[in-house]
């Protein structure tokens, strides 16, 4: 079994923090794991993804075939929509709803976001408003995170859980129970709006 | 020894970490997207620390270059690593270094971006191996670049010959899990002392060194073709259809298409030279060869060389794969004649989103002030240079005419005054400056260019991530030694507060008809917002 992912953002959101989480996970249960990363000139505010493959076989490319992807995990709902031919056709698009705005011609956002909501697996949610709500104001990464840990397959939620936990364990307790917290309000939030998909 | 602990590393790690088992005495490398982080994962090893190795970034690739040989002459491993236009700058020492020979072994890694996902082209490193006449590895995974190490280190100690690692931006920056070995090799050396007749190259012992290399290369041959990281697979008896030549991590777009096993004849090459022996062999077996490499056509071109001009051999030279670009497991497919999926078209609402200056960074003052003044002067012409600043070339500023290659900025601004432009204006970066452009202020001050140089000082080699840079504190100084008159050396701190008074002496050293060297300084917000940081989580 097999889960590839398209982790998508603009440079400096942090999605390369949630797949370390994942990372580590993967590395523990013993799978295989590739993990393209963007490094340099895109990370200035640029369009940033990373292609994190994880199986219980080998894994042979670093990068994930075209229709391919179980999942496209996005910070930014147009970074989410660039990745759309990677997704596989029963794939889920898991992302943050907010705007990032820092180009002057962002499409119009109401289009933006019907276009997202016309695909036919999306989870959407504000992870920034979420995480302000609660306080815990840098841990949108992790909300978001939580929310697709239904849909990994070779990982399941506990697992990852502990993750989140070993690698904020350096921060303190306060912040692994933080992010803890995060990951769960991301879980839960997409078990109730879409317990009949799961 | 086994491999026994699994770690999850970059490829650029794992290369770091086979250096640092196989014993190297130091790194010597400058930044340079995609091969940065080998060096830093040297200088953040506590064996590293604990042995005392080198690993402070240097000047430019050629001082990295010619350290490692005196590290290599006195019998001790030295590693060098660059990105793959890092290789031009230090092509002299590169090319010298195969005819010296080595005494201590020398892995030179050089990492090609195919696609220019952060470079200005998409030049292939094995030439450079070929042309030096080198043994070139080129691993396909993580785990054979880890392994790749030891045995390179072992090959250029045994050959006498420095050997080049090719790697390319998606070996470099993708991450697998690792087996490695529980202990390090210690500190070699060979104990050997190095013959001073070698190593100087006044033309005598030059053309005696000279057919020694070139007897070298039937062991360089003999070693290829039974290289242990050259695979050969021959699933058939009769002749195929096809048989696929596959190179570094090409192999692996490949097989990611041949789940159940790569149904041709195939050679994976990740030793060269060329194993010529094994290809002859394959091309015989097959109706016609396809090669699948990772940057330009280097083996396709020799093949054509190999075998009969009637045989057909297809790739990125015949067409039959993307010319430019970064191979990927549906290009290669396509090529294979392999069905395709059907997929999601692209999405409407979707523009590009180009990367842009930091907000707050100091180089958008820069470009803000620069601006402002050259409104007043429709033939100005502003020669810019490699480092984050390039993004003025994009909106909102637009201000750069040009942007060529390390330390371009200053000699194309010198050759453009000297031919009559002006204001014929510089902008380069502190790193870059120290890297490359302190010879061309040189030649400027010489002739009396009528040139203005905007060194935009951020205290960093901000662009790879915020790396030391060589100059920091010295630029005054170093302009001063150059001969530039110390009146037209100025030092600005680029707030918006501060707009009228750049403004001002930008003009005025822009009207001075000489050489001008205005300092903007202020530190880049990364390395600053990173500071703070770490200050805060100390007070916690």
């Amino acid at each position: 079994m097999k889960t590839d992912i398209i982790l998508s953002g603009v440079g400096g959101q942090g999605i390369l923090s949630i797949a370390t989480i994942i990372g580590e996970a993967a590395t523990r249960m013993g799978l295989n794991l590739k993990q393209a990363e963007v490094h340099g000139m895109s990370q200035r505010g640029g369009d940033v993804q990373s292609n994190l493959r994880l199986s219980d076989a080998p894994i042979a490319s670093d990068l994930i075939a075209l229709g391919n992807a179980d999942l496209i995990l996005s910070l930014e709902p147009m970074e989410a929509l660039r990745y759309l031919p990677y997704l596989s056709k029963e794939g889920w698009i898991i992302t943050s709803s907010a705007p990032f705005v820092n180009i002057p011609n962002y499409p119009d956002v109401d289009a933006l976001l019907a276009e997202l909501d016309a695909q036919p697996h999306v989870v959407a949610l504000d992870v920034e408003q979420l995480a302000k709500e609660h306080q815990m104001p840098k841990s949108a990464n992790v909300i978001l995170l939580g929310a697709a840990a239904a849909f990994l397959k070779v990982l399941d939620a506990p697992t990852l859980r502990e993750s989140v936990a070993r690698i904020f364990a350096v921060k303190g307790e306060a912040v692994v129970s933080l992010n803890q917290q995060a990951f769960d309000l991301g879980y839960d939030y997409v078990k109730q709006l879409h317990a009949q998909c799961l | 020894m086994e491999n026994k602990t699994i770690h999850l590393l970059l490829g650029d790690q794992a290369i770091a970490l086979g250096a640092l088992h196989a014993g190297i005495s130091g790194v010597y490398a400058y930044p340079g997207t995609p091969s940065t982080e080998i060096t830093e994962f040297i200088q953040a090893s506590p064996l590293a620390r604990e042995r005392g190795l080198h690993s402070s970034w240097c000047t430019n690739e050629k001082t990295a270059m010619e350290a490692a040989l005196g590290v290599s002459y006195v019998g001790k491993r030295a590693l060098v690593c660059m990105k793959h236009v890092g290789m031009n700058v230090c092509a002299d020492a590169f090319v010298n270094a195969g005819m010296t020979g080595v005494n201590g072994g020398i892995v030179v890694v050089a990492a090609d971006d195919p696609s220019m996902h952060s470079s200005q082209n998409e030049q292939d490193s094995r030439f450079y191996g070929k042309f030096a006449m080198v043994p070139i590895l080129e691993p396909s995974s993580q785990q054979e670049a880890y392994d790749m190490m030891d045995f390179a280190y072992d090959l250029s100690e045994t050959v006498g010959l420095p050997v080049l690692l090719r790697i390319t931006t998606r070996m470099a920056h993708s991450r697998a899990n690792v087996a490695v070995k529980e202990t390090a090799a210690p500190v070699a050396c060979t104990g050997k002392a190095s013959v001073p007749t070698d190593w100087v190259l006044l033309p005598g012992n030059a053309r005696r060194r000279y057919l020694k290399v070139i007897e070298a290369q039937t062991d360089l041959l003999e070693r290829a073709e039974h290289s242990p990281f050259n695979r050969f697979t021959f699933p058939t008896d009769g002749k195929a259809a096809k048989g696929i030549v596959a190179c570094g991590i090409g192999y692996n777009y490949v097989m990611e298409n041949y789940p159940d096993g790569c149904p041709f004849p195939l050679v994976k090459v990740a030793q060269y030279p060329l194993p010529t022996e094994a290809l002859t062999r394959l091309a015989n077996a097959c109706e016609e060869l396809w090669v699948v490499e990772e940057g330009q056509p280097f083996v396709e071109e020799q093949l054509k060389g190999i075998l009969p001009s009637t045989y057909t051999v297809k790739g990125r030279l015949s067409g039959d794969l993307p010319r430019t670009g970064e191979l990927t497991p549906d290009t290669v497919r396509k090529a294979l004649g392999l069905p395709c999926e059907e997929v999601f078209a692209t999405a409407q609402h979707v523009v590009p989103r180009p990367p842009a200056l930091c907000n707050g960074c100091g180089h958008r003052d820069v470009y803000d002030a620069l601006n402002r003044v050259i409104a007043g002067y429709p033939d100005a012409k502003v020669f810019g240079d490699i480092g984050c600043y390039t993004l003025g070339a994009l909106p909102p500023f637009r201000a750069l005419n040009s942007c060529v290659d390390m330390g371009a900025s200053i000699t194309m601004a010198k050759g453009a005054a000297d031919a009559g432009c002006f204001p014929s204006i510089a902008v380069i970066g502190d790193s870059t400056f120290t890297h490359s452009g302190m010879t061309g202020l040189l030649d400027a001050v010489n002739d009396r260019a009528n040139i203005t140089v905007i060194i935009s000082d951020n205290l960093t080699t901000a662009m790879t991530g915020g790396q030391d840079s060589a100059g920091t504190n010295k630029f005054e100084a170093i302009c001063l030694g150059l001969g530039v008159e110390p009146e037209h050396v100025r030092v600005v701190v680029p707030l918006p507060k501060n707009m009228e008074e750049i403004t001002r002496i930008l003009r005025e050293e822009i009207d001075y008809n000489g050489v001008s060297v205005i300092i903007p300084r202020r530190e880049c917000m990364q390395t600053l917002n990173r500071k703070l940081k770490q200050k805060r989580a100390a007070k916690k």
